[in-house]
């Protein structure tokens, strides 16, 4: 179904592409990505081997590009889970239990909405040390509102169904029905929700890193950015590249969101095209 | 309407007292005694010294107390002491609001009017190749990391072709006044302004795209089209005003994005606002002033969120006021 989505299509070969790089691309480049290689300020397109140039320290930028690959969408993929773990149990009992419970959670999950997300992530990483755990911990912690929330109304409209109120009566429990006949079908938005997600996080990730905040001993796209600032009137090779990497694994996996959304939801289906 | 904005209030102001309450265990968390840390930051750390800063600041209170004794000096606008600029926070946040809020301020203006109106003219031109291209570039700009559109605005527009000044609020030494001086902090505002707003821009042209497509299909635009109306007064009066909804409501949710956006441009642009406060707190781990700024930003929020709130329901007559 998403094969048939332009976007989709062209989001998926991207993405593909980029996780092939982040898995095999170290084979090719197994030297760290953070060793000197040549004399630095080396501008790309002159030195076979090198095609993308050095950077201040003349580290190789294809390389750093590559180990990139990996923090990006290791961290996108890892927090948008963690976020999951978060925002799905909390929605689903908000949805489920009401009452009380429910608005009780459903404040717990406003405040956190209205909290300034990456200022709160800053703070997050900056307080807890900026290593890739505590990265992970700070996007999920900002990012799993709106999972809970989506959440939350498609349960609140699958309880009254009759299949779900029939399991009641026959004497099942609460988290059997909510695990094995709500949840199911209440995950295509979910999905979608999610894959959007892992942009927004890959997004963060990168300007955390950029900020300073990134973890010291993982090579990121943010930080080769945030490297290259300082120096850009010499060498704009530095930040132009890493930005294109960034910009284009988040324009795939927002290609994929659309595209899920799409195939998923076909009565959304936008018209007039 | 009274009763409705009382409770809003209300609201907020709870939602801002969870936030000093978060903040205060985030600085409990911080790496390091705080005595300690303010007495090395302080350049002295002898015993006695330390035990001094821990009476003074309240250190040695159980829990609660500090807790009690921090709420209260937020609610008197006392957000602590920054021992590596030697001032206090509030003092150093209300110099950098006023440049935070006229970037942001003009940002957030850019990007509606723009954004509603590339959005109109994608859907309007539905399927041609105006939508394409709008619906492409807004595809692409909602992908982008503001920090690099910032960069690349600084690479095109300042180092190649010289037109705009890269960084700063105005222009260091010139000492220009009236008009001169607003031109100068123009041509300063424009590069850190747009950055901020193509993000937006972005998300709102796509939101109206999608908004007026939708309310497009209605059987009131049907209706008006039937009473014989010109396409241009439903566009505009019927459809545009219905499909600008969903716009404001996002408009509003999107006030801490924002937030977050002025701390990556402001740092690019060297700007002088809270942004650019908070970077630099983050580089000298000078975590009151880093949380002071959390919290004021959490203010603006709650406080935009509220007037976008009212704007909402002034806009929506289908809204009640009484909750």
């Amino acid at each position: 179904m998403l094969l048939r989505n332009p976007g989709g299509l062209i989001g998926l070969v991207i993405l593909t592409i980029a996780v092939a790089v982040a898995v095999f691309g170290p084979l090719l480049f197994p030297t760290s990505p953070w060793r000197m290689v040549q004399r630095p300020f080396l501008p790309p397109f002159t030195m076979h081997g090198l095609p993308l140039g050095t950077d201040a320290l003349g580290r190789d930028v294809l390389a750093g590009i590559i180990y990139g690959a990996r923090v990006s969408l290791l961290v996108g993929l890892v927090s948008t889970l963690a976020a999951l773990a978060v925002g799905i149990p909390v929605g689903a009992a908000a949805g489920y239990f009401g009452g009380r419970i429910g608005d009780a959670l459903m404040r717990f999950t406003e405040f956190f909405q209205t909290v300034p997300s990456f200022a709160l992530a800053i703070v997050l990483v900056a307080v807890l040390q900026p290593s890739i755990v505590s990265i992970v911990l700070a996007i999920a912690i900002v990012s799993w509102p709106p999972v809970a929330r989506l959440v939350r109304g498609e349960v609140l409209s699958l309880r009254t169904r009759e299949y779900v109120q029939a399991a009641i009566v026959t004497g099942q429990t609460n988290s059997w029905i909510i695990w094995r006949e709500i949840l199911p079908n209440a995950l295509s938005p979910v999905i979608v929700l999610a894959s959007l997600m892992v942009a927004t996080a890959i997004l963060l990730e990168s300007s955390l890193s950029f900020l300073g905040l990134g973890d010291p001993n993982l090579m990121s796209w943010g930080y080769m950015v945030g490297a290259g600032r300082t120096v850009i009137r010499q060498a704009w090779w530095i930040t132009v590249f890493p930005g294109v990497a960034i910009l284009i694994s988040v324009l795939a996996l927002n290609l994929i969101g659309e595209g899920l959304n799409d195939a998923l939801n076909p009565r959304l289906n936008k018209d007039g095209r | 309407m009274l009763a409705f904005i009382a409770q809003r209030i209300g609201k907020a102001v709870i939602v801002l007292l969870a936030i000093v309450v978060l903040n205060f265990f985030l600085i409990r968390m911080a790496p390091g005694d705080p005595a300690m840390v303010m007495a090395g930051e302080a350049g002295a750390s002898d015993k006695i010294f330390v035990a001094q800063l821990r009476e003074k600041f309240g250190l040695d209170q159980p829990l609660p107390v500090q807790l009690y004794r921090y709420v209260e000096g937020i609610v008197t606008l006392d957000l602590g002491f920054s021992f590596r600029q030697q001032m206090p926070v509030s003092k150093l946040i209300l110099e950098r609001l006023p440049a935070t809020l006229l970037l942001t301020g003009t940002a957030f203006v850019i990007s509606l009017v723009f954004g509603v109106l590339f959005g109109t003219m994608a859907a309007r031109r539905a399927g041609t190749w105006a939508d394409t291209a709008i619906t492409v570039l807004a595809l692409i700009f909602y992908a982008t990391p503001l920090f690099w559109i910032a960069l690349m605005a600084i690479l095109l527009f300042s180092v190649t072709m010289d037109w705009l000044p890269s960084f700063g609020y105005e222009t260091v030494g010139a000492n220009y006044t009236g008009l001169a001086h607003v031109l100068d902090v123009g041509a300063h505002l424009i590069l850190p302004a747009t950055t901020i707003g193509l993000f937006f821009m972005a998300t709102y042209a796509r939101m109206t795209r999608a908004s007026m497509l939708e309310v497009k299909r209605l059987d009131f635009v049907k209706t008006a089209r039937a009473k014989g109306l010109r396409d241009a007064v439903i566009q505009r009066r019927h459809v545009l005003r219905n499909a600008l909804l969903p716009v404001v409501t996002l408009a509003g949710l999107q006030a801490g994005t924002l937030v977050g956006g002025a701390v990556l441009t402001e740092t690019v642009f060297a700007w002088p606002g809270i942004g650019r406060l908070m970077y630099e707190a983050l580089l000298q781990r000078d975590y009151n002033l880093l949380l002071g700024v959390f919290v004021v930003c959490s203010a603006m929020v709650l406080a935009f969120n509220l007037i976008t709130d009212l704007i909402y329901r002034s806009v929506d007559p289908r809204i009640e006021f009484a909750s």
